[in-house]
């Protein structure tokens, strides 16, 4: 079986003639200015869509694009430019303009290493060629069928479908060296449903780090078809939702967009290096309650958010962020783990090779607790359970955060009694945890659809917890 | 610093890329496609920035890109590449026409009509190459974040100054015989700096953004500007639960009409899937409201002199007298809808709505007592509803001044309520974008908080 390495190699550096003794030149004229570190990043990345509406599938793209990226580093300093030409007039252009962010007097030496083996989270298949392209759009048209047959309510359906295969190589002066193979899918159904006059969406997805194939097994898209309807049609009795501060209750799942809004932007690294975070200079201190335990773990098989290794090329691990309420470390890629004294967490990811590495989040979920979810809603006099959400986005600096319902219940003396519409929660990250009152025994992971957003840079990301109680969250709804 | 050679032998120049289009739409046609449409961009650019006197980056972006879309008849496929080599420009346009093999037939799709193609490119003057270095790029933002940090002692800590400088060539051409192109260039200075200590920090920012570079605030002023919103904004309180009136501060009321182009965009209403549905010559402001778009501004930000399927933009009324008189719309919903595209393919190019005649001081005098929001987090808006629900920063305002800074709470209404009970715009008008308006006064929304 062919490693990473030699896959990437072969995909890469072949066709442009380069040899890896031609990236270590490239490396030692980076080093030649006074820089304490370089990498470069190739990257070759596969990508299509399909979609589908008024029940036909009207467009479908696709695209190739391959470059790479040159970072050199001077302590707090990063140089860096790149080039969507593989080759080596290319690359020594960019790395003499990365290495002029120090002076022309350096005598670093580049490390070379044997090639690390990362883990095998997941299949090194080009997802693009899992289905014959008659069975992408058969599937598309599968899922508008049954979204329609579900109720007649169902006016509008929208499937899309999106693949992705990412083949990454970094070669660092540090020695490092390593491949990665990054299969990515994603379907999608959203629905828009009509009665008497009144129109609502619904919308679910899934996907992760496998074949399309994923979306046949055990009927899984045909369950994003029923879900997206479902949402819909339960929008459609919706009330105004609350406003003020009350109890919450989240259900498991994608509501883990709390922990990742919450607290987790404000444990990356760079922040925190910077001094810049609402949380910086608290490790060891109490920032959650004791029923909280929170990791970011890249090792989870096949999902959204994992990876063999980060976009510096360290293997990615489970990271405890917060352990029984006590805050224990932050989220590092390897410029501020170096700043910081710490070691790297496999945190340094980057949108591509066009982009900056820097710490971004992976999998990010909370431990599961004690209580049947039943219980958790039954403890709560009067407050919202809010089970689905949009996006969410955070101050990092003041802490304060907000994310937005999409499908939310009141809850009355311990009992759901109806749904009300959808309304953005704001909170102060660095307390929001201290008010968890009670954790479920049902720790799930979303479907695979998060995306994260960071100085202008996307990743995949993952995001998951239990039921959670927490005991104070302002809900931003009309009704007083 | 030592000398920078900047990125550029390896940029292919404007007669390449016009000939590279023409080939494409050649090969789309040997190919087998009945109809064609190809679009390349180019940018160049250099930015920087500088955290507490020390550059913290210093990047070099070179970007190209090429997509094409072909038609056999009514089906479609399209494809994306950022290699121009001539076998991957024949791959790419394999692999659209493959594509369209899956496709179905689509009876309102192509290209849009061959007779609202733009005839003449009008010189926006959008491109004027700025010519800095990283050295000087870096000098001013450095004097920019200085400035910043010694406003005031409060001032603890930085995310930095950047400056960045970008130039770009644009050309899109179609088997109409249709082939466009224009360069233009943008460049910016941000600054953003942090106030407080521990859990009372706050940050904020100023940037601003032109065509040429002498269109650029100072450093002083964007660096003033920026300790100065971060300074107001310390020792924040939360509200009670509340109804109030609000003013959007014109840099966050762009949102407001962002929304209403959402709401008004083709792809909304042939899906039934916005609020204003139907709402063409109906009132959806009070009658004073006055909003059109102005495509050829010279020097504006989101000016174009034809939109991205190669249709001439022009001016025109989109609300006049609070009355809806234009979609915004594209070649292919345009049909859906039975109507003529508005050559809003790719956005709108210069939304304006007419401002009255307060500033910003004068419309909190208006307001008397309510919010002044300066900062909107979060996602919470339902076009298919209009529903509106997000989280908000600003002032407390009595007596018509500012009492003091509030935070944690959130706004919430519905569109159609909120689009309607707008009682003024000033004329404190934000120009950096692609949507100018003054501050934007609301008669009342609910405020959520402690």
């Amino acid at each position: 079986m062919n490693t990473s390495l030699d896959i990437a190699r072969q995909l890469i550096l072949t066709p442009s003639g380069l040899a890896e003794k031609d990236l270590h030149n490239v490396l030692e004229q980076v080093l030649s200015h006074a820089v304490d570190s370089a990498d470069l990043y190739f990257q070759n990345t596969h990508f299509e869509s399909w979609s589908l509406e008024d029940g036909i599938v009207k467009e479908g793209s696709y695209s190739i694009d391959r470059g790479v990226g040159v970072r050199a580093i001077s302590g707090e300093k990063t140089g860096f430019a790149y080039s969507d030409d593989i080759a080596l007039p290319a690359l020594t252009q960019a790395a003499h303009a990365a290495r002029a962010i120090a002076r022309s007097s350096g005598q670093g030496r580049v490390n070379v290493r044997p090639g690390i083996q990362g883990r095998e989270l997941y299949l090194s298949v080009n997802p693009l060629q899992t289905l014959a392209e008659q069975d992408k759009v058969s599937l598309l048209e599968s899922l508008d069928a049954e979204a329609r047959k579900q109720d007649p309510r169902v006016k509008q359906v929208m499937v899309s479908l999106a693949g992705s295969y990412d083949v990454v190589m970094v070669v660092g002066s540090d020695g490092t060296l390593a491949a990665d193979m990054r299969p990515l899918v994603r379907l999608n159904v959203s629905v828009i449903v009509e009665h008497n006059g009144r129109r609502e969406q619904g919308s679910s997805g899934g996907g992760g780090r496998v074949g399309y194939d994923y979306f046949l097994q055990n009927d899984r898209g045909l369950g994003y078809a029923h879900e997206a309807v479902r949402q819909a049609l339960v929008n459609l009795d919706a009330r105004n939702a609350p406003a003020g501060t009350m109890q919450v209750v989240l259900g498991p799942g994608w509501p883990g967009i709390l922990l990742h809004e919450a607290i987790g932007h404000g444990l990356e690294g760079d922040f925190n290096r910077k001094g810049t975070s609402a949380f910086a200079g608290r490790v060891g201190e109490k920032v959650a309650s004791e029923h909280c335990t929170v990791v970011d773990d890249g090792t989870l098989d096949s999902r959204r958010g994992s990876l063999n290794i980060d976009d510096e090329g360290t293997p990615t691990q489970c990271t405890v962020l917060i352990e029984n309420g006590i805050l224990k470390g932050y989220m590092q890629d390897k410029m501020n783990a170096q700043l910081m004294g710490v070691a790297p967490t496999g945190n340094g990811r980057r949108e591509s090779y066009a982009h900056l590495p820097m710490p971004r989040m992976t999998n990010t979920y909370m431990l599961a607790g004690k209580h049947d979810p039943q219980e958790i809603i039954a403890s709560v006099k009067n407050g919202l359970y809010a089970v689905n959400f949009g996006g969410g986005q955070v101050d990092i600096t003041s802490g304060k955060f907000v994310f937005s319902a999409s499908e939310a219940y009141m809850i009355e003396n311990g009992k759901i009694t109806y749904p009300v519409k959808g309304a953005t929660l704001i909170g102060n990250g660095p307390d929001v945890l201290t008010r968890v009152a009670m954790v479920g025994n049902d720790l799930k992971l979303d479907t695979g659809v998060g995306t994260c957003g960071k100085d202008g840079q996307s990743v995949p990301v993952g995001v998951g917890q239990p039921t959670l109680r927490i005991d104070g969250l302002t809900v931003g709804g009309t009704s007083a | 610093m030592p000398q920078i050679t900047a990125i550029d032998n390896l940029t292919p120049n404007n007669t390449q890329l016009q000939d590279l289009v023409h080939s494409m739409l050649a090969e789309a046609r040997t190919q087998g496609a009945s109809a064609a449409e190809v679009g390349v961009s180019i940018e160049t650019g250099l930015s920087v920035n500088v955290r507490l006197g020390e550059v913290e980056t210093l990047e070099y972006n070179r970007d190209k890109g090429l997509g094409v879309t072909v038609y056999f008849g009514q089906r479609k496929g399209s494809a994306n590449t950022s290699d121009f080599t001539p076998e991957a420009m024949r791959e790419t346009v394999r692999a659209a026409c493959g594509i369209a093999k899956y496709t179905a037939a689509d009876e309102y799709s192509g290209l849009a009509d061959a007779q609202l193609m733009a005839r003449d490119i009008p010189d926006l003057d959008l491109c004027h190459p700025w010519g800095i270095n990283a050295e000087q790029a870096i000098e001013l933002a450095s004097e920019c974040e200085g400035v910043a940090r010694s406003m005031d002692t409060r001032i603890t800590n930085s995310e930095g100054a950047s400056v960045s400088s970008h130039e770009g060539y644009r050309v899109y051409g179609n088997s109409h015989g249709f082939i466009g192109a224009y360069p233009s260039t943008r460049h910016s200075l941000s600054c953003a700096v942090i106030g407080g200590e521990g859990e009372s920090m706050q940050r904020d920012y100023w940037f601003s953004v032109a065509r040429n570079s002498a269109d650029l605030d100072s450093a002083t002023e964007v660096g003033r500007r920026a300790a100065e919103r971060t300074l107001r904004r310390l020792n924040g309180q939360r509200l009670s639960t509340r109804q109030s009136p609000v003013i959007f501060s014109a840099e966050v009321a762009t949102g407001l009409l962002s929304h209403f182009i959402s709401a008004i965009r083709g792809g909304a209403l042939y899906r039934k899937a916005t609020f204003l549905l139907d709402h063409l010559g109906k009132p959806i402001f009070p009658d004073f409201v006055h909003i059109h778009e102005a495509p050829h501004i010279r020097k504006g930000l989101g000016s174009a002199p034809f939109d991205s399927e190669g249709v001439a933009t022009c001016v025109r009324d989109i609300v006049s007298e609070g009355v809806l008189q234009s979609y915004v719309l594209d070649a292919y919903a345009a049909r859906k809808l039975g109507m003529q595209t508005t050559g809003n393919a790719g956005g709108v190019h210069n939304l304006i709505i007419d401002s009255g005649k307060l500033d910003l001081k004068a419309l909190l005098k208006h307001m008397d007592k309510g919010l002044l929001v300066t900062e909107l987090m979060g996602m919470g808006i339902n076009i298919v509803t209009g529903d509106y629900s997000r989280g908000a920063a600003g002032f407390w305002v009595e007596h018509g001044e500012i009492q003091y800074p509030v935070e944690e709470i959130t706004i919430a209404g519905n569109l159609r309520d909120i689009f309607m009970s707008i009682i003024d715009v000033g004329t404190d008008i934000e120009r950096r974008g692609s949507i100018h308006t003054g501050s934007i006064l609301v008669r009342e929304m609910t405020i959520a908080g402690e």
